[in-house]
């Protein structure tokens, strides 16, 4: 156990207020966002710490997400730190510019309380609004709690702004299941929080000038950020950003390591979470909130005898390979649990990754997959267990039968 | 150009330009060619005042308007404004 060496309040808040309490710690200089149901809640009540006097941050209420995104991404250029919140079609109409910030390397942080997307239209949770921006540059983690959502928006910060990394991150927490549910959440001291994430460091960058000077819009020392960039150089940039996403889990564990001394908290390396995974022969693979009630099932499983173990996958950008490829693969079945799909793309987008990973394995475990809770279906832990269950027998009888399944939808 | 392209580890982050942009001869992608009648022209300078390239300039040796083909995109605006239609386009020839 880490030792905790600073004090903290035990506050009752839901999902949505731990972030904004995190934005509100953080030392944030412009908050734009347009409201959104689940996310609501955040931008309301950073609203209120404006209008109370209690943050200095610019708050622009702009008309659209697309214009929320675009007005954090150009103050971000300008060198200072920025916040917004989205969710589900308010996500989806940021996509373009979701591309421009990373482009831009605007180190914009971003919570996005996961919703499906329309049609039919659904507020309640899945995972398909992010995960289909998973290739837009962005740094994506996916917290269990509302306890994780606050020590992740504190620590999104410091990992966007690390020059080695310079790339916007969006921490994800399940619509309803976190974002209104009211927990018991363990708040550090502002001064301790603004202490942690310090004050935004700006490289230096080359300028046409021929100086090298801060890497932000200055009229002081102009630079042209973004600009037209034909085949001669534009590979050239975006081999940069994965270089930036190469640096990134480094960052991501020293921040996370540097977070829990301070708060006692860890989420196992800061990339995945591993739970009675040593000596597993069965596994499930998940992100997100389902992962709590997973634990339950592989307690009471362990309590039979049963070697069943759980892997939380916490960064899903980058993705963390080689973490995931050593905790799995001495697994003799596993069970990818998608909160999404890929319509017609034979499994979930988890699925598709994990899968990935391990076809480098010597051992070459038994993956399949499982779809479930859509448009917010619950997961309750009867379905869980049946997933064990089905995992089992593939561990005995050596033999897939069908490789994608879909949990709790009725026949 | 026959300098040597930069590779990614030295290219400057988020494509901020290292290079001035009058480093770029853009004139390279004009179809149509402003060419001035002196004969005509009453030296308004309403022309370098309304080029969107800043390719028009007016000389002081000369004290007369000088185009830069090497800037000029051949957009035509200073042919359709110019009051004294002393600017008519022209189409590149083509090279060889």
């Amino acid at each position: 156990m880490t030792v905790v060496s600073v004090q903290q309040n035990v506050l009752a808040l839901n999902g949505d207020e731990a972030v904004a309490l995190a934005v509100k710690q953080s030392d944030v200089d412009v908050v734009a966002a347009y409201p959104i149901t689940p996310q609501t809640i955040i931008v309301e009540r950073f609203s209120e710490y404006v209008a109370d006097g209690e943050v200095d941050t610019e708050f622009v209420c702009t008309e659209s997400e697309h214009s929320a995104l675009t007005a954090c991404l150009t103050a971000s250029a300008t060198g200072v730190r920025t916040f917004t919140a989205s969710a589900s079609a308010g996500l989806a109409l940021m996509h373009e510019i979701l591309y421009v910030t990373s482009g831009c390397r605007a180190p914009v942080v971003m919570a996005i309380a996961n919703r499906a997307l329309s049609a039919p239209i659904n507020i309640h949770c899945d995972h398909s609004d992010s995960m289909v921006e998973r290739d837009s540059g962005w740094i994506q983690v996916y917290v269990e709690n509302s306890q994780e959502a606050y020590d992740s928006i504190i620590q999104a910060f410091r990992i966007a702004e690390n020059p080695e990394v310079l790339l916007p991150v969006m921490v994800c927490l399940d619509a309803f299941f976190l974002s209104h549910t009211l927990e018991n959440v363990r708040v550090l001291s502002d001064d301790i929080v603004q202490g942690f994430v310090g004050l935004r460091k700006i490289p230096l960058v080359a300028s046409h000038e021929g100086k090298k000077v801060p890497f932000r819009l200055d009229p002081e020392n102009p630079i042209t950020i973004g600009p037209l960039d034909l085949y001669d150089y534009y590979f050239e940039h975006k081999r940069q950003q994965e270089e930036a996403m190469n640096h990134a889990p480094q960052v991501i564990k020293r921040v996370h390591d540097e977070y829990a001394q301070l708060s006692g908290r860890r989420y196992g390396n800061g990339l995945i979470e591993t739970y009675e995974l040593e000596d597993a022969e069965i596994a499930a693979v998940c992100v997100g909130s389902t992962a709590g009630t997973a634990k339950t099932v592989v307690d009471e499983l362990r309590a039979k005898g049963v070697k069943a173990g759980l892997l939380r996958l916490r960064t899903f950008r980058p993705l963390p390979t080689a973490d995931v490829k050593e905790a799995l693969e001495s697994v003799r079945a596993i069970a990818v649990m998608d909160r999404s799909n890929s319509f017609g793309g034979n499994g979930g987008p988890v699925f598709h990754e994990i899968r990935h990973i391990l076809y480098d394995s010597k051992t070459h475990p038994h993956v399949v997959n499982y779809i479930y809770g859509l448009g917010g279906r619950d997961m309750p832990q009867s379905l869980i267990r049946g997933i064990y269950r089905d995992l089992g027998e593939i561990s005995e009888t050596d033999r897939v039968e069908s490789r994608v399944h879909f949990a709790g939808v009725r026949e | 150009m026959t300098e040597k392209q930069k590779g990614w580890k030295e290219v400057p982050v988020a494509g901020v330009c290292w290079k001035p942009a009058t480093d770029y001869p853009t004139g390279d992608w004009r179809t149509f060619k402003p060419i001035r009648d002196p004969e005509k022209c009453t030296k308004c300078l309403l022309c370098p005042m309304i080029c969107p390239d800043s390719a028009i300039e007016w000389n002081r040796n000369t004290e007369d308007i000088q185009f830069d083909y090497d800037f000029c995109k051949g957009c035509g605006i200073c042919a359709n404004e110019c009051p004294a239609e002393a600017i008519i386009m022209t189409r590149e020839e083509e090279e060889a």
